[in-house]
């Protein structure tokens, strides 16, 4: 008996020295695991950071321009709608670089400004009508590639048949440099313009209003409507095989494939009932079936927290089952709803691919005023931007990214506050 | 008017419907205690000639909205001469748009002649008169209602109930709206499918090895016969999968191990967020991620080891999307583990075992079927993730298994078949929406699998 004892201690202290270390590999292993969430996530940020935070700031050029008369209309009447507004930007360019008297290089001079600068110029006239007549120094965008020049993404090395800028290009743009007229600014056209074609007049207001218009939508109904099939699933509905039946189809729904939101969309709104594509009707509408599971659960769980003895209290004061669900539950389960109301919006804001389907793809430039103009949307926008081939919008595309993420960080945020803030325990 | 002006003002008519039926109540109200003379507070009263005044008028409006249009192309239809009404439903659909671009006051591509421009004309009419009516009409119709609320107010009138049983409705309404949408999905989606399969066979489509959707413009141009063999693009989704699953399912499991097992308190309250971050970023996001980071860094990487890595490889794709999908599995995966009852675990650790050995011997056993519902989730999730694969994978319709070529799947067809101006009755569009069908009945099946023994076994140790 003893021996045998000792013998099978024997055994498992001879195997512990294999078994602690397996414990130890499995450990690792977890730590590993763990690490490679966390080791990408802040890759991401980084790379994110380090591409995008530098298309919040913009070049300019300074340059003295002249605002006569004779400058803006050389061939005779002064008209404000389509004076020579890029050619005074450019004349005071060629002022200072009269080396560049033939055709081609002329082209290749005013090619540092931004196409840009002639609209930015007939606004600053506009605004300020006594400008006409002098002779002002002022900063108008420089063009996309001399801002990637200055910023480091075009390198100088390259074969000058490798890079979008020329020698001579770069030649004048270290010349203005040099006496300090390239100067750069916050990058105010990322947050005021709609899309362009052109990397430094592209910004993502459009885009930021077209979500604003969807996401009004998508509250409006599918808030109300979670909330009130919430209140019915959990307070009145006979537990029988309709009641089932509508929470078997709610779970699958918050796991269908968004994109399968987008084709409903597509035949039932926009071709069965007509309402025009691209407009942020039809994209709050789809949004809204796609949050309306979400929200329920949410809300289904918030009511589901409510103590019965509140509703047991207010039956027994000769409130009717209406009067107790919205007297009392449902002030009391509020802040939960809530909750899953927001962070059912940050999902909403963040979707895009039921969004290609229903055509708010387009390339749009104007700022959509309203619930049916033509519009995009800002992950879409991000889209759009990451397929554009130049160097200056991959930088705006993670800019778009940054202020993305920020908006759902503070809807998270906020979710989370208002969480702590009303949680109690019962 | 616009409609939204209509809807502003019908809102402020309710508003007052409910002030007047809320002082009739009061005024109707006798006796010495005044207001135990009424059935309902005076409150229901008011909401009962509010709801008479606002409901019926928004059924209206919306009723009209949406057949307005098309009575009025059937009215501008039956104007038209006869040379444009004897036209193919196509080139009067043509027209029709053009009527309407005209009358809108937008770019028109065709030349402008008499026809169009008498319709276009004839259309802004009848779209201004039928919004005239529709003004009169509504306004009309609430206030008609709201009279006839506010007469019936008396004393005995059971407000309350009438109240209540609207608002009764109501809720069932919206509790069915799930309902609906489900059937509209398959609706939608189903009828347009039947169409691309009177065009292509069924078994064309399930079994080809050959997807190239072209339709021809003319009938005898080369290679007019469009290919819709979907095998191609069924691998290509299964490729994408299962790398991503491959990444996900290890890492997310030990993820939910460590954490719950392994990490100290401290830590485990940063990391759980931080993971969770993970689950909040928009899809499109990582699909920048992996089309401008590590695509370019798993090229490099393969074309370091000498093998030749296509630009949009199934592997960076799959890698991105695996990243994903970790956080859904890891809290899936932990749900499954916090299930086992405790007294497993710690007769495990009483008899001597490890905790890795209580883990992989004990545990995970145990939780296994939990586990594997969770990762069937994961896989219709990952099977439908859209923007990850359009950005980051390819469009070439490969039949291939290695994961640094260029695959297609599901989803990026059926986006790339529906952006962009499409005829929608042609068989390319049409592909979209059978596309649509697979994917939705795939990712149901593994949805409503995955969700039965996810909460099956959550039941067994309750």
């Amino acid at each position: 008996m003893s021996s045998n004892t000792q013998s099978s201690r024997a055994r498992v202290e001879a195997g512990l020295g294999k078994r602690h270390r397996k414990e130890l590999i499995f450990r690792i292993l977890g730590l590993a695991a763990t690490m490679v969430g966390v080791f990408f996530l802040v890759g991401f940020f980084w790379t994110l950071i380090a591409e995008g935070s530098s298309a919040f700031v913009q070049t300019f050029i300074q340059l003295e321009i002249d605002f006569s008369e004779e400058a803006l209309a050389p061939g005779g009447e002064l008209d404000l709608e389509s004076a020579n507004f890029d050619g005074i930007a450019r004349a005071a360019l060629r002022k200072k670089f009269p080396e560049a008297t033939d055709r081609a290089s002329r082209r290749e001079l005013n090619r540092l400004i931004s196409v840009g600068a002639g609209y930015q110029i007939r606004e600053a006239i506009t605004r300020d009508p006594e400008l006409l007549g002098t002779t002002r120094i002022m900063a108008v965008p420089a063009a996309a590639n001399v801002d990637m020049l200055l910023k480091g993404n075009i390198d100088r090395n390259v074969p000058e048949d490798k890079r979008p800028i020329s020698d001579r290009q770069i030649r004048w743009v270290d010349a203005l440099i040099a006496d300090g007229s390239l100067v750069t600014k916050f990058n105010k056209a990322l947050l005021i313009n709609g899309d362009s074609r052109e990397p430094e007049l592209a910004g993502i207001r459009g885009a930021l209003m077209g979500s604003f218009y969807m996401l009004i939508i998508t509250i409006a109904l599918s808030f109300p409507i979670g909330a009130a099939a919430a209140i019915y699933l959990e307070e009145f509905a006979p537990r029988n095989r309709w009641a089932d039946l509508i929470e078997v189809n709610i779970n699958n729904l918050a796991a269908v494939p968004s994109i399968v939101f987008g084709l409903l969309g597509l035949a039932v709104f926009i071709n069965w009932m007509g309402i025009p594509r691209s407009a942020p009707l039809v994209g709050g509408l789809v949004l809204s079936l796609l949050t309306l599971p979400v929200i329920i659960i949410a809300a289904r769980a918030a009511i589901k927290a409510v103590p019965p003895s509140i509703r047991e209290a207010a039956f027994g004061l000769g409130a009717s089952k209406m009067q107790v669900v919205f007297h009392h539950v449902l002030p009391l389960a509020m802040p939960g709803m809530l909750t899953g109301a927001i962070i059912g919006m940050s999902r909403a804001l963040g979707e895009s691919a039921p969004l290609l389907m229903i055509g708010m793809v387009a390339f749009i430039v104007d700022v959509p005023a309203g619930f049916s103009d033509p519009a995009t949307a800002l992950p879409v926008q991000i889209f759009l931007w990451a397929d554009s081939p130049e160097r200056a919008f991959a930088e705006r595309t993670s800019a778009a990214i940054i202020v993305l993420l920020a908006f759902l960080l503070v809807m998270n945020l906020a979710a989370v506050i208002l969480r702590r803030k009303v949680e109690r325990q019962w | 008017m616009q409609t939204t002006t209509l809807i502003l003002i019908l809102f402020a008519m309710a508003a007052s419907a409910f002030y007047f039926g809320r002082e009739r109540s009061l005024s109707v109200a006798t006796g010495p205690k005044k207001l135990l003379s009424l059935h309902s507070l005076p409150g229901y009263y008011g909401y009962y000639a509010a709801i008479w005044a606002l409901l019926p008028a928004l059924g209206l409006i919306l009723l009209w909205l949406l057949l307005e249009p098309k009575v009025i192309v059937a009215v501008i239809v039956q104007s038209l001469p006869d040379a444009e009404r004897s036209m193919s439903p196509g080139e009067l659909n043509l027209l029709v748009n053009n009527v309407q671009n005209l009358a809108s006051g937008d770019v028109v591509a065709v030349e402008i002649d008499a026809v169009l421009r008498e319709a276009s004309l004839r259309y802004q009419e009848l779209t201004s008169l039928s919004r005239q009516l529709l003004a009169t009409l509504t306004l009309g119709l609430a206030v008609f209602g709201g009279v006839f609320a506010w007469r019936r107010i008396s004393p005995e009138f059971r407000a309350r109930n009438h109240v209540e049983s609207v608002l009764s409705g109501f809720l069932i309404a919206a509790s069915s709206i799930a309902v609906l949408t489900t059937i509209g999905i398959v609706l939608s989606v189903l009828f347009e499918a039947i169409r691309f399969f009177r065009e292509i066979p069924v078994t064309d489509f399930l079994f080809g090895l050959n997807w190239s959707p072209q339709t021809a413009i003319r009938a005898d141009q080369v290679g007019s016969s469009g290919s819709f063999g979907a095998v191609p693009l069924f691998t290509g989704t299964m490729l994408i999968t299962g790398i991503a699953m491959f990444v996900a399912v290890p890492v997310g499991i030990m993820t939910a191990i460590f954490l719950a097992e392994y990490s100290s308190e401290r830590v485990r309250t940063i990391t759980k967020p931080v993971l969770e971050i993970l689950a909040g970023i928009p899809t499109v996001v990582y699909g920048f991620f992996a089309a401008l980071t590590v695509a370019p860094i798993v090229r490099r990487l393969g074309e370091s080891l000498g093998f030749e890595v296509a630009s949009e490889s199934a592997l960076a794709a799959g890698l991105v999307m695996g990243i994903m999908i970790i956080p859904l599995v890891s809290s899936l995966s932990d749900d499954a583990i916090n299930a086992v009852p405790r007294a497993m675990r710690d007769g495990a650790l009483a008899l001597g075992s490890t905790r890795s050995e209580t883990m992989t011997k004990v545990l995970l056993p145990a939780a296994l079927p939990g586990i594997v519902g969770g990762v069937l989730l994961a896989i219709s999730r990952a099977i439908g993730e859209t923007m990850i694969v359009v950005m980051a994978a390819g469009l070439a319709a490969n039949l291939t298994a290695n994961p640094l070529e260029a695959v297609t799947t599901v989803t990026v067809q059926i986006v790339t078949l529906l952006v962009g101006d499409q005829e929608f009755d042609s068989a390319k569009t049409l592909a979209a929406f059978a596309l649509g069908l697979m994917l939705f009945l795939i990712t149901l099946g593994l949805n409503v699998l995955g969700l039965k023994v996810v909460r099956k076994y959550r039941e067994a140790y309750d």
